[in-house]
Parts: structure tokens; sequence; C-alpha cells
């Protein structure tokens, strides 16, 4: 018997060397990673490719791309600069992306929480609203708030997350169900924990893995809302938006059609990176789930 | 109850009587969102006549009981719909409800040929997908899906009228049958089929995209369970297999998101409506919030939210069918 034979086990690696451990094993999740490091960086440097406004004439009216350096990726029929929208696109995408994903997440938290914990009539009225919110069509919903509301970027970004948070909570519902009697939680009750702390302390950090995962699927969604919009001419027109550039596109499609088809691109990419990163975090935060 | 009935339809009688509160609830919700809008109809009339003096306009604000309270106005909103009177659309000049039966049928054309693609094709690749589980067919499959999954349908919309329309010259750009053409009988039915190509590949592609994710893994799933196994055991062949021991298990969480996402795709109908020019309840919604016709918005969220229930009873009941462990108790 040697001495490193005894009983003791070795110590475990941090939690983020585990975590970094399982993602990196799907390959598919780094590819994701790769993508979505992309549109960050796309959107940071977006000021420094081109400092100006990305809605001004920058050249010649549809210019193709790769005929003037000055625009490498062409100019829209109002001689925007097509690779200085998609950079700005990329900073208007990840921020509603990340806010209105967050508005969701809160709502739905804080709602399937209070369902899932108290139960009875409160769990009877939350849900009959969660329901009459998933009732009515998203997107209809969500016309509907922005012709109240009005265009304005941070409104959108806010009736995105109004209209998305009827998943997680449902999801958090779910788990407060199951958690809500197990020991750990009758005995933080019994030693007098105020309910506000067993929610949000106790119970909560262990209902959270699934919504992480949900967020990633929640952010693309949000991406795909905001364009839409924008692609209706519904959305801020003050700034650049993906959707918007293929809206704008539409009427050139049959002489330019790369003003479309480049901002497309960018979406496609973008969404992919996010649902590749749902997989990884996945493997990553539920390892025993079967494959 | 003196009254027999099959459990299965009892049960998804009473989730249809659960309903009704919640289709109340969102008429209420929306009806005091709308009343939060700046401007009422008859400012967006007066605005249409280019400005009236103010006594005509109180005298159209009491005429249309704009000048009651809202809890009244409410009350007397919700009177009317219990008797499907939407009111007055003030833009298409005709009751809402005559402007919506109009739209209605091009809507569920599309849902319908929508979902039934979508939904037959997204459980074969998934089936497919996973029998042959991290192969190449599998692989590829999957990435295709993922590619669906994360294309908007605008962008995919515009990318098929490129191809079809522009380059090739196959398929109509827009509409829902040729202006002027006048075909009866198969041509017509022909010609309506040629507009609904493009509308319907480029509704369904994401919906195909979830169906075939959630397919994969159910069937991966069912395939592990332990009456697969004996099954194959006593030398079932792996056809009969899937056809007779892991479909119909496999099927069950796919049917609950089918009727989960009836109202997620009514939503993408606004999108694919407006960019091929369809004269549907999408299009119709669109066109609303841009004219602000509160009357005619609200009575398309009240269809969509009627024809939600109704697809979720029959869910529930197609659900019950597939799954004769459920207790409907």
């Amino acid at each position: 018997m040697t001495l490193a034979d005894t009983e003791i086990a070795p110590p475990e690696p941090p939690r983020y060397v585990m975590f970094w451990r399982r993602y990196k094993r799907n390959r598919a999740a780094l590819l994701g990673l790769v993508l979505f490091a992309l549109v960050v960086l796309m959107a940071l440097s977006a000021g420094i490719i081109d400092p100006g406004d990305p809605l001004r004439r920058a050249g010649e009216p549809l210019t193709p791309p790769f005929v003037n350096w000055e625009t490498p990726l062409g100019t829209d029929q109002l001689g925007r600069d097509v690779l200085s929208g998609v950079f700005y696109g990329a900073r208007i995408s990840l921020l509603i992306g990340v806010v209105a994903t967050l508005v969701a997440i809160v709502i739905g938290v804080v709602i399937g929480a209070l369902a899932g914990y108290f139960g009875g009539w409160v769990d009877d009225v939350l849900m009959r609203i969660t329901e009459a919110f998933q009732t009515i069509p998203n997107f209809v919903l969500l016309l509907t708030l922005v012709a109240i509301m009005g265009s304005k970027i941070e409104w959108i970004t806010v009736a995105i997350g109004i209209v998305s948070w009827t998943a997680p909570a449902r999801m958090v519902r779910a788990e407060f169900m199951s958690l809500r009697h197990r020991e750990f939680v009758d005995a933080a009750r019994n030693l007098g924990v105020s309910n506000t702390s067993i929610i949000f302390r106790e119970i909560l950090p262990n209902a959270m893995p699934p919504i992480v995962v949900y967020a990633s699927v929640i952010m693309a969604l949000s991406i795909l809302m905001e364009s839409a919009l924008a692609f209706l001419a519904l959305g801020d027109p003050n700034y650049a938006s993906w959707g918007n550039m293929i809206g704008q596109g539409r009427a050139v499609l049959r002489s330019a059609p790369y003003c479309a088809v480049i901002p497309g691109i960018a979406i496609i990419l973008t969404v992919l990176s996010f649902s590749l990163l749902g997989e990884g975090l996945n493997d990553a935060l539920n390892p025993r789930q079967k494959k | 109850m003196t009254l027999h009935m099959p459990p299965i339809l009892s049960y998804a009688l009473r989730r249809l009587v659960q309903a009704i509160p919640v289709v109340i609830l969102i008429m209420i919700g929306t009806f005091l969102l709308l009343k939060l809008a700046p401007g009422d109809t008859v400012d967006a009339l007066v605005g249409d006549m280019g400005g009236a003096d103010a006594a005509f306009i109180a005298r159209l604000r009491a005429e249309y009981g704009l000048d009651q309270p809202v809890w009244v106005q409410l009350w007397r909103y919700m009177v009317k719909l219990a008797s499907f009177d939407f009111g007055w659309s003030f833009v298409y000049e005709q009751p809402v409800s005559t402007v919506l039966m109009e739209r209605l049928g091009t809507t569920l054309m599309l849902m319908a040929s929508s979902l039934s693609i979508a939904f037959v094709a997204g459980i074969v690749l998934g089936a497919i997908a996973a029998r042959r589980a991290y192969s190449a067919t599998d692989n590829l499959i999957s990435v295709l899906g993922l590619v669906f999954y994360a294309t908007p349908s605008f962008f995919l919309s515009l990318m098929l009228m490129l191809v079809f329309s522009v380059k090739l010259g196959w398929l109509p750009v827009g509409g829902i049958k040729t202006i002027a053409a006048f075909y009866t009988g198969w041509d017509h039915v022909w010609d309506v089929v040629r507009h609904l190509i493009m509308p319907t590949a480029a509704l369904s592609l994401i919906y195909l995209a979830f169906y075939l994710r959630l397919m994969r893994a159910s069937v991966m799933e069912v395939a592990d369970l332990d009456y697969v196994r004996t099954a194959r055991a006593k030398g079932a062949r792996e056809g009969r297999l899937m056809t007779h021991h892991i479909m119909r298990n496999a099927l069950l969480p796919v049917v609950t998101l089918l009727g989960l996402q009836f109202s997620t795709v009514l939503g993408g109908s606004i999108v694919v409506e407006t960019i091929f020019t369809l004269p549907g309840l999408g299009q119709l919604a669109y066109q609303s919030v841009v004219q602000r016709d509160m009357n005619t918005l609200m009575g398309i969220i009240f269809l969509c939210a009627i024809i939600v229930v109704v697809v979720n009873f029959l869910t529930d009941l197609l659900y019950a069918r597939l799954d004769s462990r459920i207790e409907l108790a």
C-alpha cells in the first residue's frame, strides 16, 4: 500500500474547471462559443470599424460588395455601409437579447416561485394569468404593446421580455413544487427563516440550472422577435438593426440581393450560436441528464 | 353524475370549461391595455376627417359610449362579445366579425398546411436521426434542424421569393390566387396551392426543427425502456419495433408541443402573411396595429384565443387516445 492509497479522495477541481471540462466535451458547443465570441467582438468593435453614424450615407448607393474598400460589403440603396450596419446591428441584437431575457427571467422566476412555493389559490390565480399570456399569440401581443408604447428601443426590449416569461415561470414553478417539501427547506422553516429567504436563498439556487439553459432559448427568440419587428418597420428607426436592413433590402431584392442576404446570415449565425451555447450549458450544468 | 361520459371526454370538457375564465381574463386585459393607448376611435375618425369642432367630437364620443367610465365601457364590450358582436371596424367600414370571417379561411389553410408538414417531416426525420444516433445521417439531420431553427421566417420568405419567383419564375410572389384569372374547379385549387407553397415552407421550417429535436430525444428515451427491450428479445424486427412499440409513446411529448405551439404559429403567420400579401388574420393583425383599428385588433385576439382553446381541447383528446396509461380522474 502506497501513500497515495489513503481514504482521502483527491481534492475535486474547482467548480468552474469541472464546468469547462464538461462544456468542452461537446464540440458543437465549442463552435457556438466561437460564434458567440465573434458576435460580441463585432458589437464591441463597431465604433472602431466605423466611428461615424451607421445610418449615414457612406458611399455611392448600391455599390456591390468587394468593389470599394471604403465599403467592403457594399452599400444599400441609400448609400449606407452594409458592413457597418452589420457591426452596429450586432450591438442592438445582443443588447435586446440580453436585457429582454433578463426581464423575462425575472418575471418568470417571481411568478413561478410564488405559484410553486405557496400553491393553493395563489398558484391558481398566477397559473390562469400565465395561461392567458400563453394563449395570446406572443407576436400579436408584442405588436399590440409596441403599438401602445411606441417604437422606442427601451420599450421594445421590455415588451419582448413581457411576452417571453411564461415558459420560465412554468419551469420554476415545477422545480419549486418538487423542492418545497424537501428536508433542507423544512429545516430552514423550522429554524424560523422567512418565506422570502427560503424562496430566494434556499430553493431558487437549486431551481436555476434548467432556467440558465432555457435563457439561451429566450435570448435566441428575443433576437428573432426584434428582427421581425424591425423587418416590419416597427422597430426603433434610430438604430441600425439586422431586421430593418433586411426589410429595406427587400425593395432591391431583385437587383442587389446582398443587402438582405448579409444581415440575414448575421442573424442565422447569432441565433445558431445561442442554440449551441445552450446545448453546452445543458451538458455542463445537468451532467446526469441522459443524453 | 347521471350522465355517462367516457372519462377522456369529461376530462377534456373540464379543461375546456377552465379555459373560459382565461379567455375572459385575456379580453379584460387587452381592453384595458388598449385604453392606455393614446387616442381613441373618435380621435382617429376626426383625424381622418381633417378635424371637427368640439361639440361634434363630444357628440361622437357619447354616441360610441366613449364618454362613459372605463368600467362601463368594459362591461358593455364584454356583454356584446358574449354574443360574438365585435363592434364596427372604422377602417374597413364593416362589422369586425365580417372582416374576420373573410380572413379566417386563408389563415387556417396556411396553418394547417404548415403544421402538418412540420409535424410529419419532424417526426419522420427525428425518428430516423434517433435510430441512427451519432451517425453521419443523424449529424446531417441535426445540423439542418439547427439551421432551420435559427433562420427567421421573414428572411427565409425573401430567399424563397428570390429563388423561386425572381430567378426561376416558378411560383407567384404573393396573394392567395391569381387576380382576374377566374379559375374554376381543379384549376382554382391548383392556383391556391401554388400560392401557398412558399408561405407554408417559410412558416413550417422552424416548427419542423422543434418537432425534429423533440422527436429525436423522445425516441431515444423510449427505445431504452424495458418493454422495448423485451419486445426485441422476443424477436420483434426493428421496423415493427419502431411502428408498433416505440412510435406511440415517443409521440406524446410532440403532440403536447403541437398544442402548445399553435398560438406561436398564429403569431408567426403575421410576418409570413404580410410578406406574401396573403389576405389572412396575420396580415389583418399587422394592418390593424399600424392603422390603430382597435376593434379589429381585439376581435383578432379573441378569435386567436378561441382557436387556441379549441386546439388544446383537440390535443387533449388526441393525447388521451395515444396514451392509454393516462388516468383521467
